[in-house]
């Protein structure tokens, strides 16, 4: 990769040499055998693959949720593979906005209690998380519904909850996994409609799917297969 | 720090509250633990309070003086005894002493044989000198003392506790009306104020003689065992009167260096002090039976919590995702499980104190309950330590659960 030291070409995200490995019984599986991916800044990607490619270990380890067992990832200039817990908590809180595909709205908590539960780990003070809240569901369009629990919304009101949960805290990257994949057709076009707007924004987007009219919506399609990087192509985003 | 403490008491509520009849149902070990202890406390608290009031106006300056054989000269059928010389030593012989009375019972027994008409009560009988209403302050409700001529003359006449009176079933208050003692009749002059009881025992069934008369009714032919109570003029001067009085009796008895005292000095400091150590042993006994089962409460704590990580698996895993560390995930578990034993701990302390007053009040004679502070801050503290100790382990779970698998929970 071309070390330029140029702020603009810095990527976000840079993987080099990523290797996850499990031990399961006896079998040794490597999930990811040698990954190299770098994402730049504003960046709207789709990572595709079939199931047992290794996409899920990939964005685990992108959320910071796990650790590569060897290589290197660099997020944001820093380097957290070698993180301890508490560092990864503190980058998945500030560098990282996990949208699910099952929402992972907290049950017993309201919209607005859901999307202000991250910045409880920022130690901010109610008023003001309250505020970066109402801000955060305004900007996904649910302004009006913010004391409603999970279960009194749609399928699509919920995601754009767990969107606006994922915006609150101004995150580098937004990594969504299967975000469309509980929502009907309508919703879908709903729920992309807003990641689009959210490039359009300048947000670094990462979705990893397995639909091909998801993956449309991005510039740049990472297949993964057998662990490996097979394809990495920039594309014409279809609106 | 404080921020945290405020964040997790803000979502232990939240969790509590969600799931409000199990909480109780956790908590109901803890409440019923806490609820008996104070119940227990606040009616043995209760009784000490009055009993030391009792004693107070019994006079802290008051002193009894008795005979004590140890229980190997007893079998020998050797009984020690305070005689009237010995009586006249302490009243001429030890300075700083106001009043002093003999309190003579009949050998035979404390009780006697009372009765009035059909009705026979057995009853304390016995005979006082003089001084006896300023020594033990008690007067005359109704009627009259004894007076000098009773005593030098012999009369057969007697002071009657109220309870006595009634259990004679007395027409009126009793006075003027002649009782039978043993074989004599005497003549009703005066009756006593009401004392109330302790331990539900009453303090108000006697039947008090001159001392003369006393004397007139046991006869001549049986020595006879004093006590002497005698009051202090200056409490400062308490033990020197004490020791003077031991001197004494020592002197009159020809006790060699080296042997016993054949007679007992007690203040009624220590008899509080006996008292309340009882108190103190019953309360200790009480209060440990009860820790048992503020122990199960907190094992019913632990359980509860272990499912409720279970149940919240995933939703550990989401605040994971969201930047939860470790230590964030194990307060919040533990503040959960303190603030379950701490509500289920006051709880307990209002059923309790409900429960002792209640029992006060429906018990015939009992003092009314007194929960101390220390009771309840040491109960609370304790329920909250019970917290901690049985909470620290689901939360450990909760915080160690890894965020992929939590994630992944179904």
């Amino acid at each position: 990769m071309a070390a330029l030291p140029n702020d603009a070409v810095q990527p976000v995200i840079a993987l080099r040499e990523l290797r996850r490995e499990y031990r399961m019984g006896e079998q040794l599986v490597r999930a990811l055998d040698g990954v190299d991916i770098a994402i730049g800044r504003n960046e709207y990607v789709a990572v595709v693959g079939a199931s047992g490619s290794g996409k899920s270990t990939l964005m685990n380890i992108i959320g910071c949720l796990d650790k590569p067992s060897a290589g290197t990832y660099t997020l944001n200039g820093r380097e957290v593979a070698r993180m301890n817990d508490n560092e990864l908590a503190t980058v998945r809180n500030r560098e990282i906005g996990f949208i699910f595909q099952s929402f992972n709205l907290l049950p017993r908590a309201n919209a607005l209690q859901n999307v202000m539960q991250p910045l409880v780990y920022r130690r901010l003070p109610l008023s003001k998380r309250r505020q970066l809240a109402t801000e955060a569901l305004q900007r996904v369009g649910l302004g009006e519904r913010m004391d409603h629990l999970p279960n009194q919304l749609s399928g699509g009101q919920r995601q754009r909850v767990a969107v606006a949960r994922a915006l609150v805290g101004h995150p580098a990257i937004l990594l969504a996994d299967e975000p469309t994949g509980n929502l009907d057709s309508a919703t879908t076009k709903e729920v992309m409609a807003l990641f689009d707007q959210l490039h359009g924004e300048g947000q670094t987007i990462i979705i990893v799917t397995h639909e091909p009219d998801i993956a449309a919506h991005c510039h740049r399609t990472i297949r993964l297969s057998d662990g490996r990087v097979s394809s990495d192509v920039r594309q014409e985003p279809r609106r | 720090m404080m921020f945290v403490l405020s964040e997790g008491l803000r979502s232990a509520f939240a969790a509590i509250r969600a799931h409000g009849f199990r909480s109780f149902l956790t908590a109901l070990g803890i409440i019923i633990g806490v609820a008996a202890v104070i119940a227990v406390v606040s009616i043995v608290q209760g009784l000490s309070h009055t009993i030391n009031a009792q004693f107070q106006g019994l006079g802290s300056n008051a002193i009894t003086v008795r005979s004590y054989t140890p229980l190997q000269q007893q079998l020998r059928g050797r009984m020690a005894q305070l005689s009237e010389s010995d009586l006249r030593a302490i009243r001429h012989r030890v300075d700083g002493i106001s009043h002093v009375t003999p309190i003579l019972f009949d050998p035979a027994g404390q009780r006697g044989q009372v009765s009035f008409g059909a009705k026979t009560h057995f009853t304390q009988v016995f005979g006082i000198g003089p001084s006896y209403m300023e020594v033990t302050q008690a007067f005359p409700q109704q009627g009259r003392f004894f007076a000098r001529s009773d005593e030098e003359r012999r009369r057969l006449v007697c002071l009657i506790g109220p309870e006595a009176a009634k259990n004679l079933e007395l027409p009126g208050s009793g006075l003027g009306e002649f009782i039978r003692i043993g074989s004599d009749w005497c003549r009703i002059v005066g009756v006593m104020e009401e004392r109330g009881e302790i331990f539900g025992f009453s303090q108000d069934d006697y039947v008090l003689l001159p001392y003369s008369t006393m004397q007139r009714l046991i006869g001549n032919t049986r020595p006879y065992d004093l006590q002497v109570q005698l009051k202090v003029d200056d409490l400062e001067r308490m033990e020197e009167v004490e020791a003077r009085i031991r001197r004494t009796l020592r002197q009159e008895h020809e006790l060699k260096a080296g042997v016993p005292d054949d007679f007992r000095v007690q203040t009624s400091a220590q008899l509080t002090e006996s008292f309340n150590s009882i108190i103190n042993t019953i309360t200790a006994v009480a209060a440990g039976i009860v820790g048992i089962s503020l122990l199960v409460g907190g094992i019913g704590i632990m359980n509860i919590m272990l499912v409720s990580v279970t149940e919240r698996t995933r939703e550990i895993g989401i605040l994971k995702a969201l930047g939860a560390r470790r230590s964030d995930i194990l307060l919040q578990f533990l503040i959960e499980a303190v603030l379950l034993c701490v509500l289920g701990g006051l709880i307990g302390v209002a059923l309790g104190y409900g429960a002792g007053a209640l029992l006060a009040l429906v018990l015939p004679g009992f003092p009314p309950a007194h929960v101390p502070l220390w009771a309840i801050v040491l109960s609370v503290g304790f329920s909250a330590a019970v917290g901690i100790v049985f909470g620290i382990l689901p939360a450990a779970k909760a915080a160690q659960l890894d965020p992929i698998d939590a994630l992944r929970y179904e």
